[in-house]
């Protein structure tokens, strides 16, 4: 396939997400279980012989999530209520509910799709010796209520394997950012972002076929002189599309991101251990710099400076999921920092539900042009 | 009165059997925040901590230790949170953030630069996640703001419908990791004697408030809810001196007396609803949301709280005290609050239910729409909501407020006809 066939592929399969879905259960001969932003153990899936499916709401406007969900409930979460009454996750087998914030905690609770939900939580205090242990339990509990709706066995082999293939996968994400990095007339803004949000509805192991050819072919191509400003962008997701648009309208190119939808799925790798179920437990008490993980040194501000250093970044974008309070609460902190390190700055709100984008056409227009 | 009892030597107690104990919480509150300002004066360590944190370690340790969830109430309710609020949206706080923590970090920013303040800045804090996984948030900024340290014991959320073995495990585990962080801090050994008897205070004194206020459920009952409200301050603040618990025993008494005479709590007015109460006090209001439901004879006598600090354990064990810490009414599952409140409702026979749609608390909010469907089905009881907050006045509107009690009411009585 040559590059365009690839970029081409990547795209059309993040725009149509349930045709893609049904294409890679079809395929594979798999089931789907889904998983709610922000984290999820996908290798237990995947070791399920099932497409996990990463559900990040989506542009939708609200009728019967409002009964379910007040006015200031985060943006992502009413958007994934709204297509939850509507039917449209009933297409999986079971989802995954990780309890990150008052909200999920909520929400793992009030699951109005048909399947079965699996609420679970992520020990925050991840330097007691106990988190491991505990974060092992509900691995396993995962693990059983998974075993037990799709009745199959999920083996120690399988779930060895589909950690080794996703610790395949996160490499070659890293090395996909990077390289875009310096590709940007190819790999644009809004293709950057469908490429990784394509990964969320294929088969990992075809998934990852495409990207490494992907890279193959970008780390042959010189890397591009682009005339437009770099920018990095924070937050948990960079969405609708509309918005990215006005980064390209604006010259200004995405070279690297803090983003819980992008980078922080594929930052932290599963390091080796005896037990499969507790090398996926490591992982996350291994995974920093985050608003959704405890943060006692607030590790994310220095990571932002280091990530805008890295990829010499003219500046800084907080994408701000409207209602967040984990991402809120780090804005002033983070705006401080920065005002303090000569870094340019600009907060945009992160609403699904909206139709136009008039703010943040005006914010990023000028944001751009102070650059 | 203080400097008079000052005076008597801080070794005494400064309550005595004589005085009620409306008059004891008084002196109390006021004393302990009085101890921080003097052991920051003096050098001594100060803490912050979340209001359901296990304080039996500070206390071991006599770390001096204040709850910022309490002092923002007390500032709200003084109406004096606007200032803190606006501050801490200045520095880019968003005004959906809980309002304590938003008044706790602008009262941060603002005094941090002067030398002594009512509420004195910590050298540590401590917090415990079983009410929200906000705090995190908060505590996470104290910290790197102030650059001091910060203590967690994370408590698992329970989604399922029994606290879990491991969850307790984890919990026991970090419990004995605070000793070992507290003796980094303190340079000092872990008194285990102490400990014990703190412990012992501390669980006698969770008794003693369970004791007093679940007399609610006399008929009429004894207590108005707001004034329960106050004695909240004494547990959150208190809970390992014994000062508190010889308030709440002295509480008891007053009401099983008022028992005895068939006094209600409302001042004056007869009781002639009973209502439960889902939330957290709206303190810029207080007083108005009182008088709205005292004018229509009603009287707040079922809530979460009795049960939110009924953390009872057998002194010296550990593993008990993270069963009791994970399993507070906050963090349970659906069905757990929900079960939670039917028993609520029933043992202190409330005809009625007030949702406080609190705009500061998700927590409070997210599971109302589910556990009010459910009580009303099951329990056959009217229910209504009205949008409030705890601290900022700018969420609350007495029209809506008025309306919907005025309807609860007239479904109450148009039920018992
Ligand atoms: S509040 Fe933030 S972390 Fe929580 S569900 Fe919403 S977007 Fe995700
Ligand atoms: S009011 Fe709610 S969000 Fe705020 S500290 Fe209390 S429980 Fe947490």
């Amino acid at each position: 396939m040559d590059i365009n066939n690839i970029i081409d592929y990547l795209v059309k399969s993040a725009d149509s997400p349930e045709k893609t879905i049904k294409e890679s259960c079809e395929k594979n001969n798999k089931e789907a279980v889904g998983w709610v932003a922000p984290y999820a153990p996908e290798e237990i899936i995947y070791a399920a012989n099932c497409i996990p499916v990463g559900i990040w709401g989506g542009q939708v406007e609200l009728t019967k999530a409002r009964t379910y969900l007040p006015a200031f409930a985060c943006s992502i979460m009413q958007s994934i209520m709204e297509y939850e009454t509507r039917g449209t996750y009933d297409l999986l087998k079971a989802v995954l509910i990780p309890a990150v914030c008052d909200t999920l905690k909520c929400f793992g609770q009030k699951w109005k799709g048909t399947c079965e939900a699996i609420p679970f939580v992520f020990p925050q205090n991840r330097e007691a010796k106990s988190a491991e242990g505990f974060l092992e339990s509900e691995y396993k509990y995962i693990k059983s209520r998974l075993e037990e709706i799709l009745g199959i066995t999920i083996t120690e082999e399988a779930l060895q394997d589909s950690i080794v293939l996703y610790n395949d996968y996160r490499a070659e994400m890293r090395r996909f950012v990077e390289i875009a990095s310096n590709r940007t007339d190819i790999i644009t803004p809004l293709i950057r972002h469908k490429i990784i949000k394509a990964s969320y509805f294929m088969d990992k192991k075809d998934y990852l076929e495409y990207i490494r050819e992907l890279n193959k072919k970008l780390r042959l191509l010189p890397p591009n002189k682009s005339k437009n400003k770099r920018i990095v962008v924070t937050g948990i997701m960079l969405e609708p599309d509309g918005v990215i648009d006005y980064f390209e309208k604006y010259g200004m190119d995405i070279v690297g991101d803090d983003l819980a939808h992008e980078s922080r799925q594929f930052r932290t790798d599963a390091p080796f251990s005896g037990s499969p179920l507790n090398s996926l437990a490591k992982r996350w008490t291994n995974h920093s710099a985050c608003s959704l993980a405890f943060d006692p040194y607030k590790e994310r501000i220095q990571y932002l400076v280091d990530l805008v250093n890295h990829y010499k970044a003219d500046g800084l974008v907080i994408a701000l999921m409207k209602f967040c309070d984990p991402e809120e609460y780090d804005v002033p902190v983070i705006m401080d920092r920065m005002k303090k390190e000569n870094i340019p700055l600009q907060v945009i709100e992160i609403d699904q539900q909206a139709k136009s984008f008039e703010q943040i056409n005006t914010r990023l227009q000028s944001f751009a042009e102070n650059l | 009165m203080l400097m008079r009892l000052k005076k008597r030597g801080d070794k005494m107690s400064i309550i005595n059997e004589n005085m009620t104990s409306k008059e004891m919480l008084g002196i109390l509150v006021e004393k302990n925040m009085e101890d921080a300002r003097k052991a920051k004066a003096n050098g001594e360590l100060v803490c912050w901590s979340s209001s359901i944190a296990p304080c039996e370690f500070t206390e071991t340790m006599g770390i001096c230790t204040i709850y910022p969830e309490n002092y923002a109430a007390v500032l709200a309710a003084k109406k004096l949170a606007p200032e803190f609020l606006e501050h801490a949206e200045r520095k880019g706080y968003a005004n959906d953030i809980c309002g304590y923590a938003r008044i706790n970090l602008g009262y941060m920013d603002l005094k941090k630069e002067l030398d002594e303040i009512e509420f004195p800045l910590p050298d540590l804090v401590l917090l415990c996640n079983n009410i929200c996984e906000t705090l995190l948030k908060w505590y996470e900024n104290i910290a790197y703001e102030l650059n001091i340290p910060l203590l967690i014991v994370d408590v698992p959320y329970n989604h399922g419908d029994e606290v879990t073995e491991e969850n307790i495990k984890y919990v026991e585990a970090q419990l004995y990791d605070l000793i070992h962080q507290l003796e980094l801090i303190c340079n000092k050994p872990f008194d285990m004697d102490k400990f014990q008897e703190v412990m012992k205070i501390a669980s006698d004194n969770a008794t003693a408030w369970y004791e007093a206020t679940s007399l609610c459920s006399a008929v009429p009952s004894p207590l108005s809810g707001f004034d329960m409200f106050n004695y909240m301050a004494l547990i959150v603040c208190m809970r390992g001196k014994k000062e508190c618990g010889i308030t709440f025993k002295k509480l008891k008494a007053e009401l099983e007396e008022k028992i005895a005479n068939g006094e209600g709590g409302l001042k004056g007015v007869e009781e002639k609803h009973r209502i439960m109460w889902d939330g957290i006090a709206c303190w810029p209001y207080l007083s108005h949301t009182y008088k709205v439901l005292k004018n229509k004879g009603a009287n707040m006598t079922g809530s979460t709280y009795p049960s939110a600090w009924a953390l009872e354990y057998t002194p010296g064990n550990l593993y008990e005290m993270a069963k009791v810490y994970t399993g507070m009414g906050n963090n349970l599952s659906l069905k757990g609050q929900t079960d939670l409140r039917k028993d609520i409702i029933k043992e202190t026979k409330c005809n009625g239910v007030i949702m406080h749609l609190n705009r500061s608390c998700k927590m409070c909010d997210f599971l109302q729409y589910e556990i009010g469907k459910d009580l009303e089905e099951s329990l056959n009881i009217p229910i209504t909501t009205f949008d409030g907050d705890q601290a900022d006045p700018r969420n609350y509107s007495k029209a809506q407020y008025e309306t919907r009690i005025e309807a609860l009411v007239e479904m109450i009585e148009q039920r018992s006809r």
